[in-house]
């Protein structure tokens, strides 16, 4: 399955990627009436610490924590891509207790949110990826892991 | 064709149904629910209360979940006594059930201790299922006056959820804190103070000696009258399917890492079972819904022929009131680091080179990557933990470790 991976060694910190993000699951088509003067929140985050930053997103991982451990059964796989129910959501943080990337976060609301690939908005392909500048973060079949 | 059969219909359930039939789609599956409900959100009950779900919402799978998985569902039975040399059970109504392969999934009951004129109390409810969430719904109004007695996870998420539309609610309890299975002293109290801010009162290091109809008469002298009482005191593991044929308990069904009981073909999971907690070193009751899934995923794996495991399970709870969440994870020994400010603790707890448990309120930001160390026993030494302590990063772990999180499946 394709997912979204980051190289580091690539990845400047500029934080394009957030923003992209938050537009993208915005539902506008202004760019600027989505963003602007407003605090975001996108579904993938740029870590930082001594002389590295890379971004970090759902890794839509092949045996899911979250899904396992959601008390409102709002998280599921579907063809490999971990999806949240919003609707059924509670904002337990049961989550964001489990997950060991850090990738489900609570937007506005409270309710928790997720990538999903862009799988489900306009953008049809990651926003991430597809507006990264210097190419670090990509689509991709990678296959297992070691 | 393999027969399963699965006694209950919670979680521990829904978790082994999917696991046979990751590993065998044809066998016939039969559960049998004590309650009239499809599968739903225990831990929800009192976000329905609140207003936060509802009865559709609260299904734990989609309407089509029984008929996907090609399982017949026999609602408003119950298993009265298994019958390991005919591998067969017996319901309540006198039938008998075959099966290759059995689990149970019975959970665990309300513990009501043997208070003195409780039959004189008119409105009284435990608060554990749909049944009992709605009762009270039913029982409650804008004036009544609730006491709850319990203070624990189940007697706090019934205090907030009805709050908005009683009169009152008081909470006691024999523990001289609120949360005493998950909090130490300190933590409580601040959780205790925001429930305070939100109109609950509290009777701490009291509980109730005598009741009189509205009145409960409290170990300390004092007289509390209420219109509706909520029994929130503990809960005990079914066990007495097992325990009847001489299969071996202690507090819960003992079983080994692939679910199995001490008797041939008979399996258990869920808030009925004892599983090994990494964290303590032991075995013990784990009664939350992760365990509750994962162990009877691995069970339904297994029964039917898999290889599965459960081998890594730890208490975890991820519980909020009023907006402030309190998160915590596995057990509290060995050196502590601590961190607090005026409206957050945070409590790390590091023993034998192993995070083996925390506390955090108010602070929750990743804090999984804290619980994926207890459950992969990732040496402190090989992380850099005074970044790791200050805030839950991957960028605190080595390079190589991060290429293998980030770089492929995981």
């Amino acid at each position: 399955m394709k997912r979204v991976y980051v190289n580091e060694e690539w990845c400047l910190g500029c934080h394009l990627c957030e923003y992209n993000c938050a537009f993208a699951n915005s539902g506008l088509s202004d760019m600027v009436l989505a963003l602007k003067g407003k605090p975001i929140f996108p579904r993938i985050h740029i870590e930082s610490g001594d002389k590295i930053s890379y971004a970090v997103s759902c890794r839509h991982c092949e045996d899911p924590l979250c899904v396992k451990s959601c008390i409102a059964g709002a998280l599921s796989k579907d063809c490999g891509v971990i999806k949240i129910d919003r609707n059924k959501c509670v904002g337990c943080f049961t989550c964001v207790l489990v997950c060991p990337f850090g990738a489900l976060t609570p937007s506005e609301s409270g309710i928790m949110q997720k990538c999903e690939l862009c799988l489900q908005n306009a953008c049809g392909e990651p926003a991430c990826v597809k507006g990264c500048p210097n190419r670090a973060i990509v689509y991709e079949e990678r296959g297992v892991a070691e | 064709m393999k027969e399963y059969l699965i006694i209950g219909n919670g979680t521990a359930a829904c978790g082994c149904i999917e696991g046979i039939r990751s590993v065998d789609s044809s066998g016939r599956i039969t559960v049998v629910s004590a309650e009239e409900h499809e599968v739903y959100c225990r831990p929800l009950i009192s976000y329905y209360l609140e207003g936060k779900t509802d009865l559709s919402r609260m299904q734990y799978r989609g309407d089509d979940f029984y008929e996907k998985n090609n399982c017949s569902v026999l609602f408003g039975r119950r298993a009265v006594e298994l019958l390991p040399d005919k591998k067969q059970i017996v319901l309540d109504n006198g039938d008998t059930l075959p099966y290759s392969e059995l689990c149970l999934a019975t959970g665990s009951s309300p513990f009501v201790p043997p208070f003195e004129g409780l039959e004189t109390v008119e409105k009284k409810f435990p608060f554990m299922t749909l049944d009992d969430a709605l009762s009270l719904e039913q029982a409650i109004s804008k004036d009544s006056r609730v006491l709850i007695i319990g203070a624990g996870l189940i007697g706090l998420k019934c205090a907030e959820g009805i709050s908005e539309r009683v009169a009152s609610v008081t909470v006691c309890d024999l523990a001289d804190r609120v949360l005493s299975s998950i909090l130490d002293s300190e933590c409580a109290s601040m959780m205790q103070h925001h429930l305070e801010k939100h109109g609950i009162s509290f009777r701490l290091s009291d509980s109730a000696a005598k009741f009189e109809k509205n009145r409960a008469f409290m170990k300390s002298g004092a007289v509390v009258e209420f219109d509706v009482l909520v029994l929130a005191v503990g809960v005990r593991a079914n066990v007495s399917l097992i325990k009847e044929i001489g299969g071996k308990v202690n507090r819960g069904v003992a079983v080994d890492s692939a679910m199995k009981t001490s008797v041939p073909h008979i399996f258990a999971a869920g808030d009925c079972a004892e599983v090994y907690d990494i964290s303590a070193g032991m075995s013990r009751v784990l009664a939350i819904l992760p365990n509750a899934y994962i162990g009877g995923y691995t069970a339904g794996a297994n029964m039917a022929g898999g290889k599965a495991v459960f081998d890594n399970a730890i208490p975890m709870n991820s519980i909020g009131f009023y907006g402030l969440h309190a998160m915590t994870a596995g057990s509290y020994e060995g050196e502590l680091y601590e961190e607090k400010t005026e409206n957050s603790i945070k409590r790390l707890f590091v023993k034998d080179d192993l995070i083996k448990g925390f506390i955090l309120i108010g602070c929750d930001e990743r804090a999984g990557i804290y619980t994926s160390m207890i459950r992969n026993k990732t040496p402190v030494s090989s992380v850099d933990f005074e970044a790791l302590k200050k805030a839950a990063t991957t960028t605190a772990f080595s390079p190589d470790l991060r290429r293998k999180m980030f770089g492929g499946v995981v």
